[in-house]
Parts: structure tokens; sequence; C-alpha cells
């Protein structure tokens, strides 16, 4: 159970960690290899599309420059409500998947009807197309007129967006949760800590640490999902497009709506898999000398 | 005097196996008791059942004259009153010591902050253990998380302490340091409770020694009765293997 003696340990779990050295010139082969292979098969690529018949006519309908600078404004104009929408439902998705996520965690009798209404919850809204929560309650609520209640279809297309990736991130912090060692629950409740504050400086902190590349996964999902309201008829990026698309019978401002998702969610994409990358190594240099 | 804690007619099962059956414990305050049998024995379920971690089947247990295993009494308030110490250390990884010790005194025992850390300052300078305050658990030898472990059950100022086998993941050369803080908590007239299989401590340290055999108290007596004229057989085959594992 004990580890090796201080001065040969290697750096903390919790503290920093050591990159192992690579070779250079080694790494300086692969890189080329890498580079050459990419080119070799990205050129046989376009070459296969560039040699269709139909080429020049879907050039001039999907990529024409006029028409990207044209629609680009609006667009651009569209995707920042994109952004925006984002922002306020992943913060809104991290909060409320972690309160389900602690109410379905908790034990004894005494809980059963919270953590029933968890689950059920969880159950009904995962089995529903993100879709069709978001034309049901964007339509719906709105139509019900009810006093006090917002009726904008933004605020409720969010909201449906909100209401599903809760339940889909719940599932994540639940592994999180399950997969710290009973025995630190039972540490925590054994200083007099009750369920909730065992979970909440205990249980929850570390597992947070243990699913952050699964919550990184969820937010590349939102960033692209967020553009499913265009079906209320908000105006962000993919209705812009859209409504260009209409005026025009161009659809070039369609690719111009996706290389601005593109630039939002690869640097994303590649954090978390750096992350991931570096959480797995940290893991592999405690204990291993 | 009313015990500190009594123990009457204990039974525990996990799924169907009977692990405690028909137990009986009295231990008087400042009054220090060592649980010995095999492994799995129920030395460590005992313990659990009286730190309420785990529900218990039949019989009652007392704190102070009072029952604790009411279904009214509130588990945590019992707790506060209680330090238990485990055979895998348990300190929470993501804190520094400082963090481990003061968890308990600041959120359940509403003691504020600098107090705390007072208290932690305190406890760590006197197990030598002052200038690990804002390390991590995992740069700790075994030995120095196990006394951190304890230091945080202590840092609660419980009026028992709870040892199940503290020393069995220690590396041999890192067990008396363990020992002698609870022996230092002795001589400061703790009540405690311990389940160990260092014999040559539990002899020093006991003033009662309890040898459980599958559940049942078998035998229980002074160190000088259960260690040198143990009276049940199944007692003196247990001390012999001990001693023929040299740890005797």
């Amino acid at each position: 159970m004990t580890g090796p003696p201080d001065d040969i340990r290697g750096p903390s779990l919790w503290t920093s960690i050591r990159r192992p050295r690579r070779h250079r010139e080694e790494g300086a082969r692969a890189a080329v290899i890498a580079a050459i292979s990419t080119v070799a098969v990205l050129g046989l690529i376009l070459w296969w599309v560039l040699s269709s018949e139909a080429w020049p006519e879907v050039q001039r309908q999907f990529f024409n420059p006029s028409h990207f600078m044209a629609a680009w404004p609006a667009v651009l104009g569209g995707f920042w409500l994109n952004i925006q929408m984002f922002a306020v439902a992943e913060v809104l998705i991290l909060i409320a998947a972690l309160i389900l996520a602690m109410i379905r965690a908790l034990r004894g009798p005494a809980f059963f009807p919270l953590r029933a209404l968890v689950i059920g919850f969880i159950d009904l809204v995962r089995g529903i197309p993100i879709i069709l929560l978001i034309l049901l309650l964007g339509f719906g609520v709105p139509a019900l007129q009810l006093p006090g209640v917002p009726n904008s279809p933004l605020f409720w297309g969010v909201a449906a967006l909100v209401i599903s990736y809760s339940a889909y991130t719940a599932e994540v912090y639940r592994a999180g949760i399950e997969s710290v060692h009973e025995s630190q629950r039972m540490a925590g409740r054994s200083l007099g800590l009750t369920q909730v504050q065992s979970l909440r400086y205990v249980t929850v902190p570390q597992a947070i640490r243990n699913v952050i590349p699964a919550l990184l996964n969820g937010f590349v999902s939102l960033q692209k999902d967020v553009a499913l309201v265009f079906v209320l008829g908000v105006r962000e990026a993919v209705r812009e497009a859209q409504i260009y698309n209409a005026r025009t019978f161009n659809y070039t401002a369609y690719v111009a709506a996706a290389v601005l998702f593109l630039v939002a969610s690869v640097p994303v994409a590649r954090f978390a898999d750096w992350y991931t990358e570096r959480v797995r190594r940290r893991r592999q240099g405690v204990g291993g000398v | 005097m009313t015990a500190k804690v009594e123990v009457r007619g204990l039974v525990k099962s996990y799924e169907g196996k009977v692990v405690l059956r028909n137990v009986d414990l009295e231990v008087a305050p400042h009054e220090v008791v060592c649980l010995i049998g095999s492994s799995g024995s129920g030395k460590s379920t005992l313990l659990k059942c009286i730190n309420l971690l785990v529900p218990i089947d039949e019989g009652d247990i007392l704190l102070d004259g009072a029952s604790i295993t009411d279904p009214m009494v509130n588990p945590n308030v019992v707790r506060q009153k209680m330090g238990i110490v485990f055979q895998a250390f348990n300190l929470f990884p993501h804190m520094t010591v400082r963090q481990n010790i003061i968890l308990s005194p600041a959120k359940v025992h509403g003691i504020s902050k600098r107090e705390a850390d007072q208290r932690a300052r305190e406890l760590l300078e006197r197990f030598g253990l002052a200038e690990k305050i804002d390390e991590y658990p995992d740069r700790l030898s075994g030995g120095q998380q196990q006394r951190v472990a304890i230091m945080r059950a202590l840092a609660t100022r419980p009026e028992l302490m709870l040892f199940d086998e503290v020393t069995s993941a220690l590396d041999p050369e890192l067990v008396a340091e363990v020992l002698n803080v609870i022996r230092g908590l002795k001589d400061e007239g703790m009540t405690m409770v311990i389940a160990t299989h260092e014999m040559g401590f539990a002899r020093d340290v006991a003033d009662k020694v309890c040898f459980l055999d599958d559940g049942v108290f078998l035998e229980t007596g002074t160190p000088g009765q259960i260690f040198e004229a143990p009276s049940e057989p199944r007692t003196r085959q247990f001390l012999q293997r001990i001693v023929d594992a040299g740890r005797l």
C-alpha cells in the first residue's frame, strides 16, 4: 500500500506532472511521414471530387465567393446569437445536471420520492428526440399564453436544450460520482458530514475531475446543437443562412455557417483531447516509477 | 458508572452471511479495549456498527447510556462524538493535509476557519508533521498519511476513538510511528476501541482484550489472562499461529 520513499516519488497527482521526454529525431521523422500521408490522402479525395462532371455547378451553388461575402455579415451576426445561447445554456446545464446527479446519489428511503422523480425526468427527457423537445416547448408553451411565463421561442428553445442536455450530463456526473471509492464517502460520513456535505466536499470534487473530458465532449456537442432552435424561427446562423438561401437560391451561406461552427468547435475538441491525454498520463504517472 | 459504549446482543449479517452473532461489549470511560481475532472474524464490522456506518440487524448500541441505534437518533450527531480511523487511511486526495483536518471542525462543528486552522497546526506540531501542512496526501508516506488520518479524527475533539487495523496497510518500519500516536492518546485518557493484529501492542496498551472468533466474543479478559493463560482452545490456537509467524 505504501509508496516508495519521498526522494524517488513521482510528482503529485493533484499538482503537476512532467511530460515524458521524447526523442527529437524520432518526432521529426514521424511529423514528415504524417505530412506526406495527409497530403496524399487529401489530394486523392480532392482530385476525386473535382473530377466530377457536376463539380462546376456545385461550386457555383455552394462555394461561391461573392455569395459568401454577401451572406457573411448576416450569418456572422446570427452566429453571435449561437454563442450567447451556448454560453447561457452550458452554464445552466452544468449546474442543473450536477443537482440532478447529487439528488440521484442520495441514499436512504427518505429520499426515495426525490430519486424517483429525477430518474423519471431523466428517462423521459432522454426518450424524446431533442428536435421534438424544441418544437414542443418552443411552439407549445408560448401558445398557452400563461401570464408571467415568457413566450419567446428563443427562451423556450434554449430551455429545451438545457432540459435535454441536463439529463445527459447528469448521467455523466453520476458515472463520476460512482467512480469515487465508497471508502471516501464512508470517511466523510464518519467525520459527521451529512450526505449532502459529504457529496459536496468529498465525492463531487473528485468526481468532476474524473469526468471533465466527458463534460468537454458535451460542450462540443452543444455548440452545434444550439443551431437546432432555427426550427422555431430564431434568427441564429443557420436561420440567417436559410433566409439568404431562400432569397438567392444559392447555398453558399450554409457553407459560411458551417465554417463558423467549425472554427468555434475545433479548438474545444482539441482542448478536450489534450486534457484527456493529460489526465491519462497523470494517472499512469502516479504509483509507477 | 455508565459505560462509554455498550453493545448489547448485536447481530449483523451481510447478504445472508452472519458476521456478528450476538455480541456484547462494554467499554468504560478512559478504557482501552483491543479486539483481536483472525481476518473476517467481525472486528471491522463491529467498529463500523458502533460508528453507525453500517445498519445493524438486531441488538442495541449505547453511547453514554443512551441508545444510538434507535431510528430516531440522528447518526450525524452521534458521529460527532467519536472518531474512526481506517486501515486504508481514506484521506481525501484532493485536499491538502490542512484541508483534510479542518473539514469537519469547520463544516460540521461550526468552528471558525481560523480556530480550526490553529487546531490543525497544534495537532501537526504535536505529532511532528508541521512541515507537511500544505502537502497533498499522495506526497506522504503511509505512516504519515495514517497519522494525518488520526489527527483528522482528533480535530473534532471526540470522546471515543475507534481504530480499524490502522497499521495493517503499512510497511513494517512505519508501524511504530502510528502505534506511538495511539499510545500517546492512552496516556491522555482517551477511550478507545482498537481492532488490531499487533499482539505486542495490544498486550502493551489494552486494559481489556476481546478475542473475536466467527462473530462471537469467545474470550474477554485482561491482556495477562488472554495472552498468558487463554482458557479457550480456539484462543490458544490463534495465539499459537501468531507466535509461529513471529509476530508476538
